[in-house]
């Protein structure tokens, strides 16, 4: 019966045997086989996937929770941490998509990567992220979900300044990984809480605890906090997202599958992972959660409305989005988050990699004041592209509508504050992606030589990631091969039905909600009221995301407000918080590690130089009883034993 | 009637006298023949106390002590010959190369 769920091993370990092979032959492979070799790994991990979800499917509703433990990874005293994987309904969803949407993009990759002289090191690292994050995924305790957060991180890194030889890149990947490091150390304190708390990083272990014993409102509400802090430097949450829209510096087919679909989702996933915890925490701290994701979500938004950067545009969009995810994890919409995760896995993953094809037929300009009427000579990439669209903007029925939708209802029954403020993110949304595809598909042409080229200097400041080939003056768009537009078309398809997952109508369609029930415990939070207002908020969603777009093709179309009104410098430049920090950091922040390494190198130094610099002189005062003289040593020798043999004999007391 | 105090007097005296001689006799090979003296008085002892109380074991240790002494011997008179030749002559006082 549970044959095919003991298969979870095989998940990861197909992108592993990838990562090896390749290692040892992927530059004897060459272009193209090194790609599909990584592509057919990803292709059989999704096998292996659906193989597990079929025997999840096969079990009764409470037993759908498997822990398949290989082998004892760290024993030391009462820490036992085992290399073991956890299959049930939220981690096979995570995985499912995890490796249908990766194995899409490596099959694209072949086709956006052709010519590069990195080839087979390309596909090495992708391999690697892909068995990185199923680590984090399946890992049934907090060490092993930690080792794969680390290693999406270091692939990350790796990918960000894959073209290391562009300052500007490798300066991008050193900028993610620090700031995750921030983030890290959320994680890592969090872990240790936990472990003091519960004595056991394991999740059954922790809930188990939590459920039978209970915790401190206080101690829950600490690991949390410390989780979040990991979360949102993972999620690319307010004040740790600024490494996401820097990170577009990697090749496209990256940014769509790491620092889109997957890994920035890790942290909406552990908050998830970790819903007893956060049942359990003081009532401000799902507040928090929300807060924050709705700061973040507001924020981007306005900054994508004036990025002029095609991936920018779409990086502060993923901020966006995920911030949606945080609020519905905050107001206990659980199954909304990974709804949204998984719908914006498909449409945004769709996005960038119609963004790469774009950039790939402009030979590698990025700049949307370049583009224009691209419609008629990509008319793939173009239909796709307006299906991811017409997703994220909320326009029913499309996926993102669905998924949309239901977070704003969970807000809506939260806090009316809160549902405007998410209502008018979602309105900024539709607005900015209908500027983006209104520019880039439609319109006239602006990538005929010399047009346009006065108006585009002043953005180049603006906007890093500068194309990485010279402008030649004249373009030739053309379409992308067939390895690149395979995976748009079937995104594109994913991007439109995925809404059907979860249907809000009946508790029988809401099928995502029913299949995740036994991840949740019980903590998923209920509309506090019926069907009737749920339609009217669908309404106002509908007509909210219809207005978007119709103001955005009214300022981008009919000239009725100028642009320039509208894409404020202060956008441009993401509100500053690159400069804040960046002062921060030379100022204050660098003083202060002056101050510790000057601590580190008087007290800390000091301590251990002046114990060896003691003992130096003490050896040098007493090498000089030393006198190289037999007899002498005889002399002391016999002088001891008689003092010894005086010492027994008092003892004795005879 | 010889007790077993004579015996231990005897001792006693064997072992003083490679003692001193250890402390106030600068040529090796006479240094050494000190030690190999006060190694046979403790054998002398040992052998006394285990026939007054019985037991074999003071006949144990000294073979332990013979075999000791017999290799003590041979890397001992090894290095004497090996200083002699290098250094005729040599007292121990002049062999003080090692000092601090």
């Amino acid at each position: 019966m549970s044959t095919l769920v003991d298969l979870v091993w095989l998940i990861p370990a197909f992108p592993l045997a990838g990562v090896l092979i390749l290692m040892a032959l992927g530059r004897r492979l060459g272009e193209p086989r090194a790609g599909w070799l990584a592509t057919a790994m990803m292709g059989g991990s999704f096998i292996a996937t659906l193989l597990v979800f079929i025997g999840l499917v096969g079990h009764e509703g409470d037993e759908r929770e498997t822990v398949l433990t290989l082998f004892e990874w760290v024993p030391a005293g009462k820490l036992a941490v085992d290399i073991g994987f956890l299959a049930d309904p939220l981690s096979i969803t995570m995985a499912l998509f995890v490796t249908g949407v990766g194995a899409l993009i490596h099959l694209y990759s072949i086709g956006y990567m052709h010519g590069d002289a990195d080839f087979s090191r390309f596909f090495i690292y992708l391999n690697l992220f892909a068995f990185s994050m199923l680590m984090l995924v399946l890992g049934d305790n907090l060490l092993l979900t930690f080792l794969g957060w680390e290693g999406v991180g270091a692939c990350s890194y790796l990918l960000i300044s894959f073209w290391f030889t562009d300052e500007a890149n490798a300066s991008a990947g050193k900028k993610a990984f620090v700031t995750n490091r921030v983030g890290d150390w959320g994680f890592l304190v969090a872990m240790f809480l936990a472990f003091l708390t519960f004595g056991s990083l394991q999740y059954g272990e922790i809930f188990f605890d939590v459920e039978s014993n209970g915790v401190a409102a206080g101690t829950a509400s600490a690991i949390v906090v410390l989780l979040l802090v990991g979360a949102a430097g993972k999620s690319a949450q307010f004040p740790l997202h600024i490494w996401l829209p820097d990170a577009m510096a990697g090749p496209t087919p990256v940014s769509a599958l790491i620092h889109a679909a997957t890994m920035v989702t890790a942290g909406v996933y552990l908050l998830t992972r970790m819903n007893p915890i956060i049942a359990e925490a003081h009532g401000w701290v799902p507040d928090l959660i929300m807060w924050v994701g709705l700061g973040t979500a507001l924020m981007a938004a306005t900054i994508a409305v004036a990025q002029n950067d095609i991936k920018k545009v779409l990086a502060y969009s993923t901020v966006s989005q995920l911030g949606f995810m945080f609020v519905a994890v905050g107001s206990g919409a659980y199954v909304a988050a990974i709804f949204h995760m998984v719908t914006h896995a498909f449409f945004k993953a769709l996005l960038f990699l119609g963004a790469g094809s774009v950039i790939h037929g402009m030979d590698g300009d990025q700049d949307i004041r370049r583009y224009g009427g691209l419609a008629r000579l990509l008319p793939i990439t173009s239909m796709t592209f307006v299906a991811g669209w017409l997703a994220i903007a909320g326009v029913p029925p499309f996926s993102g509508f669905w998924s949309k939708d239901e977070i704003l209802a969970y807000a809506y029954g939260e806090n009316k504050v809160l549902w405007v403020l998410l209502l008018a993110t979602a309105i900024l949304t539709a607005f900015y992606m209908t500027r983006l595809v209104l520019m880039t598909f439609f319109g006239p042409p602006r990538w005929i030589s010399g047009d346009a080229a006065g108006d585009v200097e002043a953005g180049d400041a603006v906007g890093t990631a500068a194309p990485d080939k010279a402008a030649p003056p004249h373009r030739h768009p053309h379409e992308s091969p067939w390895t690149m537009t395979i995976p748009l078309v079937v995104l594109a398809g994913l991007a439109m039905v995925a809404g059907v997952f979860n249907l809000p109508f009946t508790s029988d369609v809401h099928f995502l909600g029913n299949w995740l029930k036994p991840s949740l415990f019980g903590n998923e939070g209920h509309l506090p009221f019926g069907g009737g207002t749920q339609w009217v908020l669908a309404l106002v969603a509908i007509v909210g995301s219809l207005g978007g777009v119709s103001a955005g093709a009214a300022v981008y179309i009919r000239r009725r407000i100028d642009p320039a009104r509208i894409e404020h410098p202060f956008l441009a430049r993401a509100w500053r918080i690159d400069e804040i920090v960046t002062n921060f950091m030379g100022g204050p922040g660098r003083r202060a590690f002056e101050r510790t390494t000057q601590f580190d190198e008087q007290v800390v130094d000091g301590a251990v130089n002046a114990t060896g610099t003691l003992i130096r002189r003490a050896g040098s005062r007493l090498r000089v009883s030393q006198s190289g003289l037999v007899r002498s040593y005889a002399l002391g020798i016999a002088i001891g034993a008689v003092a010894l043999l005086a010492w027994f004999i008092s003892r004795a007391g005879f | 009637m010889v007790t077993a105090s004579w015996y231990l007097i005897l001792a006693a005296g064997l072992f003083t006298i490679g003692a001193v001689g250890l402390l106030v006799r600068r040529n090796p090979l006479i240094m050494f023949m000190c030690v190999e003296l006060m190694l046979n008085a403790v054998n002398l002892t040992f052998i006394t106390f285990g026939r007054e109380l019985g037991d074999i074991g003071g006949q144990v240790s000294v073979f332990f002590v013979l075999v000791v002494a017999a290799a003590e011997v041979v890397v001992g008179l090894a290095i004497v010959v090996a200083i002699n030749r290098r250094r005729p002559q040599a007292t121990a006082d002049d062999l003080s190369v090692l000092r601090g």
